[in-house]
């Protein structure tokens, strides 16, 4: 049950996705409330898995990487309903539909997904930690989003070589701001996230992972610091942005099996 | 039944003759009563702008269509020179309201202030009463041609002149221009043309310098812009978000070391400058500088024409479109008038409320 309605969310995705590679392809591409429902349904459907995931498991489900991406996912495309139209940013749904549609079929298709009901009791730091951490990743990952299309803009303004695809990007300073105010919230949340983590206790038996999320919370927040003081010009902002987050979906994976080695 | 397109445009007629034959807005409806009650005529409607003067006609045969016409034209201006007025049976006259109404007949291909002249004549007749069956169904028709041609090509897709194309650029980087500074060094012709296409824009703060003050006062006059000695513009020159020079200094006046600093202070808000002066105001290497945009008017008109380019390439596209629409209508027309006309879709009154 839980499964088909994850399945059913990622159509929504990969429609709004094919439709505006399609469009764009035409050459007509224009703004469309059809891409911004696919985003919506599909987040209503990513929430209903969740919910229902979350009962089956009894807990927060973030119990295996196949939930975490989904959370991940569901966290992208909460930030693009929250920000997108209020910026401005429509077509920040055109670069957020292949990103989750990509999480959620790797997730489908690449790992193996058996939720099993938990003996441990449920521990309100431990999925306060998970929760909050998971939607900070989610801020990274469309500050990842605004990043590149500040670049691909950029690009086009600096070689003076205008594509009518460019004609639909969001003006350049709103994705400016869009990039900053992403990381500075992803880094408020990370924090909330990292503190809680530090409250569950038994901190040996994580230290990769707590050293990881260390290493994580320091970089992001070298970001924010050089942003806040406004020593970071908006392209140097939009690369680093790029930079973090495709280090922190290389090191994940990593990680995971370190801790999962020296657990065992 | 037939429809009768009479008239001379700017393929066929200069200047001098155009503005002979042209109808004020005032005098449009009337004009058409007049010729509807001419014999055997039934409906007219007259476009008049100032690159063309059209009659449409719905009249029992064709050469009544054109005598009422050249009958109204040789009473009202005396001797209308013959050669340069073109006249269409009715297929062609359906085709060339479809290609007039969608901008493909027009001196700036794709330009889309000609759909709202035509609505506005249209309207001018059917307030007048000179229009019933035929002529609506066709203007209603070729208000649905001309909006799919708008809305499912790329017609009209880019700025095609310089002022244009830096007022377009100016909202990508910035989005909403109200609250964009902008400065003018040097008042020449084409750097008020530009300032004026960003004035009309939304642009409210506008700063002119010039070596002349009283030239930078009458140009800061008529756009609200405060007029500034040359020597003071550096130090106005902070906060501005776009610079548009067009001086005749034989040096750069704006170079990348002059700029360095000041963008440190800017946080986020990029500098966009437009260079329309030859030898160029701006150091072309302030490119390479994070946050500026530099466009001089090489850049500026190779945008422009790449935009006409596009539109050329889309009019193929278009005239396949319109085409297929004329012979649904004149299929329509050939069975008679009856029914709707296929593919029609009555989205006329929204159209011309507009």
């Amino acid at each position: 049950m839980d499964r088909l309605l994850l399945i059913a969310s990622t159509f929504c995705f990969l429609f709004g996705f094919a439709y505006t590679m399609h469009a764009l392809g035409a050459r007509v591409y224009r703004p469309s409330r059809l891409n911004f429902f696919a985003l919506l349904a599909g987040f209503g459907l990513q929430t209903a898995f969740l919910y229902v995931r979350g009962e089956r498991v009894g807990r927060c489900p973030l119990t295996s990487i196949f939930e975490v991406l989904i959370f991940l996912a569901w966290a992208m495309v909460l930030f693009y309903l929250l920000i997108g139209p209020a910026y401005r940013l429509s077509l920040l749904g055109l670069f957020t539909s292949p990103l989750v549609f990509l999480l959620q079929i790797g997730a489908l298709l690449g790992l193996k997904d058996l939720p099993t009901r938990t003996k441990i009791p449920p521990n309100a730091w431990m999925e306060l930690h998970a929760a909050i951490s998971v939607v900070a990743y989610g801020a990274f990952a469309l500050a990842c989003v605004a990043g590149v299309m500040y670049l691909a803009q950029e690009r086009q303004l600096k070689t003076h070589h205008i594509h009518s695809f460019f004609y639909h990007l969001p003006p350049i300073r709103d994705l400016a701001v869009a990039n900053r105010r992403l990381i500075v919230t992803g880094f408020m949340l990370l924090t909330v996230g990292i503190f809680a983590g530090l409250m569950i206790g038994n901190l040996q038996s994580h230290a990769v992972k707590i050293a990881w999320s260390i290493g994580v919370w320091l970089l992001y927040g070298g970001i924010f610091a050089l942003s806040k003081g406004h020593r970071l010009s908006p392209r140097r902002a939009a690369w680093m942005s790029v930079g973090a987050f495709t280090a922190v979906l290389l090191t994940l994976s990593g990680i995971t099996f370190i801790e999962d080695a020296v657990s065992y | 039944m037939e429809i009768v397109c009479f008239g001379l445009s700017h393929h066929t007629a200069p200047v001098e003759l155009r503005e002979r034959f042209a109808i004020p807005e005032t005098h449009a409806g009337e004009v058409a009563t007049r010729l509807k009650a001419a014999p055997g005529v039934q409906e007219a409607v007259v476009v008049s702008t100032c690159n063309r003067v059209e009659f449409y006609i719905a009249a029992d045969d064709h050469r009544a269509g054109v005598a009422a016409v050249q009958e109204f034209l040789a009473e009202r201006i005396g001797d209308a020179d013959a050669e340069h007025f073109f006249q269409h049976p009715t297929a062609a006259s359906i085709r060339h309201l479809f290609r007039v109404a969608g901008g493909l007949d027009s001196m700036i291909l794709g330009e889309t202030e000609i759909l709202g002249q035509v609505k506005k004549a249209y309207a001018a007749a059917a307030e007048a009463g000179a229009t019933s069956k035929h002529l609506n169904k066709l203007f209603q028709r070729a208000f649905n041609v001309a909006k799919e041609v708008r809305t499912k090509t790329n017609i009209t897709r880019g700025a095609v002149s310089v002022g244009s194309v830096a007022v377009e650029l100016a909202e990508r980087i910035f989005g909403r221009l109200a609250s964009c500074k902008v400065m003018i060094l040097g008042a020449g012709e084409t750097s008020e043309l530009t300032a004026g296409a960003l004035h009309s824009r939304g642009v409210r703060s506008i700063f002119v310098a010039n070596r002349s003050y009283d030239r930078a006062a009458a140009l800061a006059a008529k756009m609200s812009g405060t007029a500034l000695h040359f020597e003071d513009w550096p130090h106005q020159f902070r906060d501005v978000d776009i610079l548009i020079g067009s001086t005749s200094a034989p040096h750069h006046v704006l170079t990348a070391e002059q700029l360095i600093p000041v963008m440190r202070t800017r946080a986020d808000r990029p500098l966009f400058c437009i260079d329309l002066a030859v030898p160029r105001d701006i150091d072309p290497a302030v490119n390479d500088l994070d946050g500026v945009y530099l466009y001089d008017i090489d850049s500026l008109q190779k945008i422009a024409d790449d935009s006409m380019n596009v539109r050329r390439q889309e009019l193929v596209v278009c005239e396949e479109m319109i085409e297929r629409h004329a012979q649904e209508f004149g299929q329509w027309l050939a069975s008679g008038w009856t029914g709707a006309p296929q593919g029609f879709a009555p989205a006329v009154s929204g159209g011309l409320k507009s």
